[in-house]
């Protein structure tokens, strides 16, 4: 193994269920549940998983939702615009914990 | 004994597609009848587009002669088939194209006719959206996607712009909104991936195109890119082609099998050859299994329940809702 993220592994992901086939199918049903048509589409779905892999910044996930939300019908621009939502994110939950530098801050120094 | 799964374990040796076709009942694949005659009226096109299966282009030379032209509408009128379906290339460049539309016509065919719409804006075409409604011919006009850049990195700078503007000349005609004048528009992928929901995208098309343009039109296709020509060359250079065909093969809807297009059709080449598919065409893949492949050896009954010819690139009509000349077959 050169790297630890191997692009064809994506598709051995069910591999995962040997040992614990149970778990496996329970997890299977679920995710399949969860990314059909409800109260938000299809569409809109993949276009918060795609945001969503960007904030846990798996490269799984990125591939497998970029290729999702086309077929869903979402386009370049709209997934920009979903990166930039979970960017904005993850940068506004890192600047906010700059209050808590500043209580830090307020605390120790004179 | 279970004929099917002995056919299933025969077929998967041979093809894959057919022992799919095999563990859904419909190995082998047979056509029902013949309710369109698709006629490729050759390769030359003023685009070269990068998805395009034929490789059309303006420097092809093929194009179809008045003689098989002649062939196709004795059959037409022999056999009574409802619907002529035609295609190139751009067909429009054929010089014998408005001559057939209008023979078709007199045989009483309703004529569909594919156009890639910026044809419609060169010199000594512009007056076919004129002729079109003249002849009442049903237009499926070529336009991936409603943006500009999507567009134009498929079928080449200035495309979109030229689309939009041979659409506002076909509604000027009443396309799109008149009875009788249908405007149906083809969204391929703008890459390697499955169509969407032809219900969903058609709804974004519709708001989008009439947001931005104020265009109308009647329905829209999802069509999938076929692991043909040079599109399977982009598949290759951009190391996506076995990413692509396993995408296929495990989105293999029995239900879009049973409503390939190749049941009801007969492809004509520009050369006379026959095929049960466009597809097939562009492979060389002609009528076989005991079918007459070529034109002038036409024998009606013999065809109407010819077996298809099949092979991998079929899963591209069968993955999803599937995907034909007229759209998604299946929910």
């Amino acid at each position: 193994m050169d790297t630890y993220y191997n692009p064809e592994d994506l598709s051995k992901f069910s591999s995962i269920s040997e040992g614990a086939p149970d778990l496996w199918k329970k997890f299977s049903e679920w995710y399949g549940a969860v990314f059909a048509e409800g109260a938000l589409t299809e569409r809109e779905k993949s276009l918060i998983a795609l945001a969503v892999a960007h904030a846990v910044q798996c490269p799984y996930c990125i591939d497998a939702y970029t290729q999702a939300c086309f077929e869903k019908g979402s386009n370049r621009e709209q997934m920009t615009e979903a990166v930039h939502v979970a960017s904005a994110i993850k940068g506004g939950a890192a600047l906010i914990h700059g209050v808590q530098m500043r209580n830090a801050a307020e605390k120790i120094g004179m | 004994m279970d004929v099917h799964k002995d056919n299933a374990a025969a077929a998967e040796a041979a093809n894959p597609f057919e022992a799919s076709l095999a563990g859904s009942r419909l190995f082998p694949l047979m056509s029902s009848c013949i309710s369109t005659l698709q006629v490729n009226m050759g390769r030359v096109c003023n685009q070269s587009c990068r998805h395009c299966h034929v490789e059309a282009g303006p420097g092809r030379t093929e194009v179809i002669s008045r003689l098989t032209l002649d062939a196709c509408l004795r059959i037409l009128k022999d056999r009574r088939y409802p619907i002529v379906d035609i295609t190139g290339g751009a067909p429009e460049m054929s010089p014998h194209y408005r001559w057939f539309v209008q023979e078709c016509r007199r045989v009483k065919c309703h004529v569909k006719t594919r156009t890639n719409l910026t044809i419609l804006l060169e010199e000594g075409y512009k007056d076919l959206p004129g002729f079109f409604a003249a002849n009442r011919v049903e237009v499926i006009a070529s336009l991936p996607y409603y943006l500009e850049n999507e567009t134009d990195r498929q079928r080449g700078q200035g495309v979109f712009e030229a689309s939009i503007e041979a659409l506002k000349a076909l509604n000027a005609r009443g396309y799109g909104m008149e009875d009788g004048l249908a405007l149906n528009l083809v969204y391929n992928p703008c890459g390697a991936f499955l169509p969407p929901s032809q219900r969903s995208i058609t709804e974004d098309f519709r708001r989008e195109l009439m947001k931005r343009h104020g265009i109308r039109f009647t329905n829209l296709f999802t069509i999938t890119n076929m692991p043909i020509g040079r599109f399977l060359k982009f598949l290759k250079d951009s190391g996506n082609l076995n990413r692509y065909m396993d995408r296929l093969k495990t989105s293999y809807n029995p239900a879009a099998a049973a409503n390939v297009m190749c049941r009801q059709t007969l492809s004509v080449g520009w050369d006379g050859s026959l095929f049960d598919c466009d597809f097939n065409q562009m492979l060389g893949l002609k009528c076989d299994h005991g079918a007459p492949d070529h034109i002038s050896g036409f024998k009606g009954p013999e065809l109407e329940s010819r077996r298809i010819v099949t092979g991998v690139h079929c899963y591209g009509c069968t993955a999803g809702a599937g995907s034909s000349c007229t759209g998604a077959v299946a929910d």
